[in-house]
């Protein structure tokens, strides 16, 4: 993203809205300016902030004027008065910041907006994380902090020493030059992003041995980590396995994302007849 | 994507909280998807939703992509659920947010009797979600459990600002504008509920509570006295 010098009045209001703070009025040329290796491509001032088209001219004029008398201007705090901001057209590797940042980009390889992937919201028709299995879903970077992809990788790395095997069907998984050893591809060490998501799946049993060492890898990373624990429910809906272990490792478990089951396989080459015995 | 999870707050502070969206499985359910994720947003009208929106085009309020400037002393701050519906036009997320846990038990027996065959999901405090599922004679299927923030905590916001810039999980709500707002709402230069609608234009999916997010920027601002 860059934001036009013709255009910006050097309101600063989009300094606000950056989630990464990458935009910054600078001194030298009165105008905001959007720092580069900070700056994610997430699009939310562009696609955030309401824009007017105000002759940028008159608008300086016009914020000269009341700075003379001391008057505080003030603004709708969501608006670019004159449409300053330009996106521009991203080449590889810098793209992957947007793919990952700017949530109404669908990834190619999951065709899900955003950074991740179904998990368990299908989980009812995919099948994904059958009984006895635990799915992880560890997003680094967020809220609000951002990621840089060695550090994913350095938490790749660790988990695939596990014995992990990551989610085929996930958009750093795609970028894997090798999914075994979690090694991402060398290009797009340099690259930030908003937050990236590792899924993974094990084994119940598993679960402790997981979270213990997501919180080792954590400790030498600079930046936080949002931690997701997805299980199946018991046939009468109540789940009795991993909650117990999450509360004995001290978490208090507050919110949840619950799959009510709703769900059905409607596809017609999916569906298989009443009374047809399949092999699968 | 992980967009309603990981929100801020202990239970009690998901009280006004209850995230109900529809999403279809990749070669299983996603025929002829479009019409049913409308049906369902449709359907969720008579509860009186709080947003709504989907992953695609974002939410019941937007920012305004050519805006008169007189607009800023009578702006539009209804969202605007028919834009929404009607513009669903893609295989997507969509989602209905609730201030309250009746509507939310309402709308999901709506949902189950309708039948749609779509994957729909609850994202709210466990025992929320439990009580929906079970008003509604729903099953729960699986759960998949916040585990709250971790690492470098060091970095994040305070509790308040943190409660509000995780109710948009895409994290395009940022931590320094949350501030803004509790800050001109303490200065008294806007109210919670103009502020929280600055907030949920930023949204790009529908998913942003504003009844909510009122809420908090009210015990802000009244916790300074």
């Amino acid at each position: 993203m860059r934001i036009d010098p013709s255009k910006c009045v050097a309101c600063g209001n989009c300094t606000y809205v950056c989630p990464m703070g990458a935009i910054y009025i600078d001194p030298a040329i009165e105008r905001a300016t959007v720092n580069r290796d900070e700056c994610v491509e997430c699009y939310a001032c562009y696609n955030g902030l309401s824009q007017e088209h105000l002759n940028p001219t008159l608008v300086r004029t016009v914020r000269k004027l009341f700075k003379m008398m001391r008057v505080r201007f003030d603004p709708e705090p969501d608006v670019c008065p004159t449409a300053a901001f330009a996106p521009e057209e991203l080449v590889w590797p810098r793209v992957v910041r947007r793919a990952f940042s700017d949530p109404r980009v669908p990834h190619e390889s999951t065709g899900i907006e955003g950074r991740g992937t179904e998990e368990v919201k299908t989980n009812d028709v995919s099948g994904r994380v059958k009984v006895g299995e635990v799915g992880f879903t560890v997003e680094l970077g967020r809220p609000g902090v951002g990621v840089w992809f060695r550090e994913i990788q350095e938490m790749a790395w660790e988990l695939a020493r596990a014995g992990v095997v990551f989610e085929k069907k996930n958009p750093i998984t795609t970028l894997m030059s090798d999914a075994s050893s979690g090694t991402i591809r060398e290009d797009i060490m340099n690259e930030k992003v908003l937050s990236a998501i590792l899924e993974i799946k094990v084994p119940v049993e598993r679960t402790e041995e997981i979270i213990r060492l997501v919180r080792d890898v954590e400790t030498r990373l600079d930046t936080v980590v949002a931690l997701g624990v997805a299980t199946r429910c018991d046939a009468d809906g109540e789940e009795r396995v991993v909650a117990p272990v999450l509360e004995r490792l001290g978490y208090k478990l507050e919110r949840a994302k619950t799959n009510t089951g709703l769900g059905r396989i409607t596809n017609r080459a999916n569906i298989v007849p009443q009374g047809e015995v399949t092999a699968r | 994507m992980t967009n309603t999870l990981h929100r801020y707050g202990d239970a009690d502070s998901f009280r006004d909280d209850y995230v109900v969206f529809a999403m279809c499985g990749r070669g299983h359910n996603d025929e002829g998807v479009v019409p049913k994720l409308r049906r369902f947003l449709e359907m969720a009208l008579p509860f009186k939703p709080v947003n709504m929106g989907d992953a695609r085009h974002g939410g019941a309020l937007r920012a305004a992509k050519s805006m008169n400037p007189a607009s800023h002393w009578k702006r539009d701050m209804r969202p605007d659920f028919q834009t929404v519906i009607q513009g669903l036009d893609t295989v997507t997320t969509a989602a209905a947010v609730f201030d309250n846990r009746v509507a939310a038990e309402d709308f999901l027996k709506t949902v189950k009797a309708a039948d749609l065959g779509l994957s729909v999901n609850i994202s709210t405090s466990i025992d929320g979600a439990e009580q929906c599922c079970h008003v509604a004679d729903a099953c729960r299927h699986s759960v998949g459990y916040s585990l709250g923030f971790e690492g470098r905590t060091e970095h994040l916001p305070n509790e308040d600002v943190l409660k509000l810039a995780t109710m948009c999980g895409h994290g395009m709500v940022s931590a320094s504008f949350a501030k803004k707002m509790v800050d001109w709402v303490k200065e008294g230069r806007r109210t919670p509920a103009e502020a929280a609608t600055y907030m949920t234009r930023f949204c790009s999916c529908g998913v942003f509570n504003p009844s909510r997010a009122t809420r908090i920027l009210e015990e802000a601002r009244m916790r300074q006295k």
